[in-house]
C-alpha cells in the first residue's frame, strides 16, 4: 500500500467497524452477533468476564479467525475480502500464542519486520529503536525461549509495532509485565495514538482501562452491553462497579459459611 | 496398584533367575563362570553410572541443586547420599545379585568369601558411580542446550539398537571362544576388575587376583574423590540456570539472506534446522544411513550396496520438512499477523532445506560411486536423487499447507510422541513416500534399466528427467502449495491452536 493510499484509508470513518459477528465452535456460541465501532485516532478498552468473547472477537476482526458470519472493517477494508491489504494496516499481539522463539530478541524483530515486507536497512533501525523503548536492548542477543514472561510479551508487542500500522490490537498487553515496562508500554501507546493511530487493548484490569482509555466496551457473552467514551460507560460510577452491574453474576454473601474465619473453630 | 505389585513379582522373579543363573554357574568351567561374571559386572557398573543421567530425573531428590537449601556438612551428605542408593529397591536388587556371585564360587571356599567381599565393594562402586556421574553433569551444566544435545545423543543407541544387538548375538553364538578373551580385556578394566577376583582365587592364581583387586578398589577410590569434589563445586555455585548471555548481537542468517520475506522465512527455517532439537533429529540419523544399508543388505566385504544411500538421503531430507507449519505450531501465527503469502512462505522453507540438501545429497552420491567404483551408475543415480529432492521439496510444499500433524510442541523432547491431535505421522509419512515414488518413477525406471543393461544412455536420460520432471514439479508445488496456504491459512491456524 502506498503512502497516500495509507492516508486516504485514514480518512474513511471508524478504525474498526464490526457488524453482526457469529462465531461457534461446536454447539458453544463464542460470539452471538457482536456489533462494535472504534473511532480513528481512539484509545479503545476491551473488558469482559473470562470467555465473554474478547479474544475471538479480536482473532476475527485481525483476519486470524475465519468469522461464522458477519462483517468487518478496518479503515474502510473489508478485512475477509482483502486479507494481506488488512495485514499492513494492524498490528496484532495475540494472547497465547508462541513466539518463533529460537531466535534472539533482535532476530525475531527483524524478522517480523522482513516478513511484512519492509526493506532491510529500516528494519534495522526500528529494531534497534523498539529494543531500546521497551528496555530489551541488553537482551537483544539472548533467545526468546530464554526470556522471562514479561520480556516475551514486549518483544511480542515489537513485533506488533514494527511495521507501523494504523491500528495496534493488543490482547492482554500487560499480563506478567513489570510495572516500570507497563508505564513505558502505555506511554508508547500514548505517543502512538497522539499521532493518529488507533490502539484496542483487551484487559481484565479495570483500573488500568479508566486511566488509559478514552473509549470502553464491555462485553460478555459474546454481544456488547455497552459502548462508548469511558466518562459515558461508566456513568459517574467506577468502571468495575459499571462491569459488575451489566456483567452481573455477583454472589450476595461472603461465600459459604465454613470459608469465614469468624465463624468458629475448624471442629 | 496392580501394577506395582505385578512390577514387584517380575522383578523378583528375574532376581531368583538370577542367582538360579549364578548358582548353576558354579558347575560350569572356572574360564566360562568367569567371563559371564566379569562381563555381567562390568555392564551393571556401567549401567549404574551412565542410566540416571541419561534418564534424568529418576532420582531427583538427590540431585546436588535440591541439596542446596539443606545445611548438611559434606560428608555426611556423602555417606547419606550413598547409604541412600545402596539401600533403595535397585541398590538392594543389585546387592542380593552381586552377592550370589557367591553362589558361583561355592566350590572354592576362599573364592567365595573373596566373592563376598569384592560384591560389596562392587555394588559401592555401582552407588557412587551413579552419584559421581550425577553430580558431574551438574557442574557441567543442565542448561536447556545441555538438555537437548542429551537428548539427541541418548538417540543413536536406540537407532542402533537393532544392529548391536544382532551383531551381539553373532557375536555369541558364532565365537563363543572369543567370551572369555574379551572377559580377560574387560577384568584388567576399573569396570570389570572388582568382579574377576574370585574367578582368579578359585583359578589359585592369587597375584593376579590382588592386582584385580587393586584396581577394583582404586576404582571406588576414585569415583568418590571424583564425587566428593563435584558435589562441593555444585554446592557451591547452585546458580546454573544462567542462558548465554547476549552472546551475539548480529541478526545471524537473517543478515545473510536477501531482504525478502521469502529470504526471511529461509533464514529462520535454517536458522531452526540449526538450533532446535526437532530439526535436528532427522539430521543425526543421516549418518547412520550407510551403517544400515551395509548391515542389512548382509554383506561380505561387497560394497555396490553403498550405491543407495544417496537416493535414500535424499528422500529422507526432501521429506523433512512435510511437517514443518506443525512443527512452528501456533508461532506460525507470526506469518498471517504480517501477511505473508503462501508462495514466499513456501520458497523460503524449500530454500532453507534446499541450502545443504541439495550439496549433500549429490556429494554423498559422488561419494559412494568414487568409493565403490562403479562409474557408469553415476547419471542414474544422479538423476534418481535430483528427480527425488525436487519432486520431495514440491510434495512436502504441499503437504504440510494441508495438514497439521502430531508432532512434538517446540521445547518439547523431539523423540516425544504425541497421542492423536492431527493426522497420523507414520501413516501420513507412509502415503507421502508412496506418492513421492510415484512422482520419481520417470527417473527411477530408466535409472534401474541403465543399471541392469549398463547402457549409460539411460542414466543419461534419467537425469535429465530428474532436472527437468522435478523443476517442473517444485514450481507448481510451490504454487499450489502457497495457494492452498492464502486460502486455509486461518484455519490452518484454528488446527494448530487446538492441538497446542
Amino acid at each position: 500500500m502506498t503512502d497516500q493510499a495509507r492516508i486516504a484509508a485514514q480518512d474513511v470513518g471508524p478504525a474498526l467497524e464490526i457488524h453482526g459477528l457469529v462465531k461457534r465452535f461446536g454447539d458453544k456460541v463464542a460470539v452471538a452477533g457482536l456489533d462494535l465501532e472504534v473511532p480513528s485516532g481512539s484509545f479503545f478498552g476491551l473488558v469482559g468476564p473470562n470467555g465473554a468473547g474478547k479474544t475471538t472477537t479480536l482473532s476475527m476482526a485481525t483476519g486470524l479467525l475465519r468469522p461464522d458470519a458477519g462483517e468487518i472493517r478496518i479503515h474502510g477494508v473489508d478485512v475477509w475480502h482483502d486479507l494481506v491489504e488488512t495485514k499492513k494496516l494492524v498490528g496484532i499481539l495475540s494472547d497465547g500464542v508462541r513466539l518463533f522463539d529460537r531466535l534472539t530478541g533482535i532476530q525475531l524483530v527483524t524478522y517480523a519486520g522482513l516478513l511484512g515486507g519492509l526493506p532491510r536497512d529500516v528494519v534495522a533501525g526500528r529494531a534497534a529503536d523498539l529494543l531500546q523503548l521497551l528496555d530489551l536492548e541488553s537482551a537483544g542477543g539472548t533467545l526468546v525461549v530464554d526470556y522471562s514472561a514479561g520480556m516475551t510479551k514486549k518483544v511480542a508487542l515489537a513485533c506488533a509495532l514494527v511495521h507501523a500500522p494504523r491500528l495496534l490490537v493488543l490482547d492482554e498487553p500487560f499480563e506478567s509485565v513489570d510495572p516500570v515496562s507497563a508505564a513505558n508500554i502505555r506511554d508508547i501507546l500514548d505517543g502512538f495514538v497522539e499521532s493518529g493511530g488507533t490502539v484496542i487493548v483487551s484487559s481484565h484490569a479495570m483500573d488500568l482501562v479508566q486511566r488509559m482509555c478514552d473509549h470502553v466496551a464491555i462485553i460478555a457473552e459474546g454481544r456488547v452491553l455497552a459502548s462508548g467514551t469511558t466518562d459515558a460507560v461508566r456513568a459517574g460510577s467506577t468502571l468495575e462497579d459499571r462491569f459488575v452491574d451489566l456483567v452481573g453474576g455477583r454472589r450476595a454473601g461472603g461465600g459459604p459459611e465454613w470459608l469465614r474465619r469468624s465463624s468458629g473453630s475448624a471442629s | 496398584m496392580v501394577a506395582v505389585v505385578l512390577g514387584a513379582l517380575y522383578g523378583l522373579g528375574i532376581l531368583i533367575g538370577l542367582i538360579a543363573g549364578l548358582f548353576a554357574l558354579s558347575f560350569a568351567p572356572i574360564e566360562v563362570a568367569r567371563a559371564i561374571v566379569v562381563l555381567a559386572g562390568a555392564a551393571l557398573i556401567l549401567g549404574w553410572t551412565i542410566l540416571p543421567v541419561l534418564t534424568s530425573g529418576i532420582d531427583q531428590t538427590v540431585e546436588p541443586s535440591r541439596l542446596v537449601a539443606f545445611p548438611i556438612p559434606l560428608p555426611t551428605l556423602l555417606v547419606g547420599l550413598t547409604v541412600s542408593g545402596v539401600l533403595g529397591v535397585p541398590g538392594i536388587v543389585t546387592s542380593i545379585a552381586a552377592l550370589g556371585t557367591a553362589l558361583t564360587w561355592v566350590r572354592f571356599p576362599l573364592a567365595a568369601l573373596a566373592a563376598i567381599v569384592c560384591a560389596v565393594i562392587g555394588v559401592f562402586t555401582c552407588v557412587v558411580g551413579s552419584r559421581m556421574l550425577v553430580a558431574l553433569v551438574s557442574v557441567i551444566g543442565e542448561g536447556r542446550r545441555f538438555r537437548e544435545a542429551k537428548a539427541l545423543v541418548v538417540f543413536i543407541p536406540l537407532i542402533l539398537l537393532g544392529p548391536i544387538l544382532i551383531g551381539l548375538q553373532r557375536l555369541v553364538s558364532d565365537d563363543f571362544d572369543t567370551l572369555p578373551q574379551l572377559a580377560a580385556v574387560v577384568g584388567w578394566t576399573p569396570l570389570g576388575a572388582i568382579w574377576a577376583v574370585p574367578a582368579d582365587v578359585a583359578a589359585g592364581a592369587f597375584g593376579r587376583a590382588g592386582l584385580e583387586f587393586l584396581i577394583g578398589v582404586a576404582t571406588l577410590a576414585a569415583f568418590a574423590i571424583v564425587w566428593r569434589w563435584s558435589l562441593a563445586k555444585a554446592l557451591e555455585t547452585p546458580a546454573r540456570s544462567t542462558p548465554a548471555k547476549a552472546s551475539n548481537r548480529g541478526l545471524g542468517l537473517l543478515g545473510v539472506f536477501p531482504g525478502t520475506p521469502a529470504g526471511a522465512v529461509a533464514a529462520r527455517a535454517l536458522t531452526y534446522w540449526i538450533r532446535d532439537p526437532r530439526y535436528a533429529q532427522s539430521l543425526i540419523t543421516l549418518p547412520l544411513v550407510p551403517v544400515f544399508v551395509l548391515f542389512y543388505s548382509g554383506t561380505n566385504g561387497d560394497l555396490t550396496p553403498l550405491n543407495a544411500v544417496g537416493p535414500i538421503i535424499a528422500v529422507l531430507l526432501a521429506m523433512s520438512i512435510y511437517t514443518d507449519v506443525s512443527y512452528d505450531n501456533t508461532a506460525f501465527a507470526l506469518h498471517l499477523q504480517m501477511g505473508v503469502s503462501g508462495r514466499d512462505d513456501r520458497i523460503g522453507r524449500v530454500l532453507a532445506l534446499a541450502v545443504f540438501a541439495v550439496p549433500l545429497s549429490l556429494l554423498v552420491v559422488f561419494g559412494t560411486v568414487w568409493l565403490t567404483g562403479a562409474w557408469t551408475a553415476l547419471p542414474g543415480l544422479l538423476g534418481i536423487t535430483v528427480g527425488v529432492l525436487l519432486s520431495g521439496f514440491a510434495l512436502s510444499s504441499l503437504v504440510s499447507g494441508m495438514f497439521v500433524f502430531a508432532v512434538p510442541a517446540p521445547g518439547e523432547s523431539p523423540f516425544k510422541s504425541k497421542p492423536g491431535g492431527g493426522v497420523s505421522l507414520t501413516l501420513s509419512l507412509l502415503v507421502t513416500w508412496g506418492i513421492l515414488a510415484i512422482l520419481v518413477l520417470p527417473e527411477l525406471v530408466f535409472a534401474i534399466i541403465g543399471f541392469t543393461t549398463g547402457q549409460v544412455v539411460f542414466g543419461w536420460i534419467s537425469l535429465a528427467l530428474g532436472v527437468v520432471l522435478g523443476t517442473v514439479l517444485l514450481v507448481v508445488g510451490i504454487r499450489v502449495g502457497g495457494r492452498v496456504l492464502d486460502r486455509r491459512g486461518p484455519e490452518l491456524l484454528a488446527q494448530l491452536q487446538r492441538q497446542k
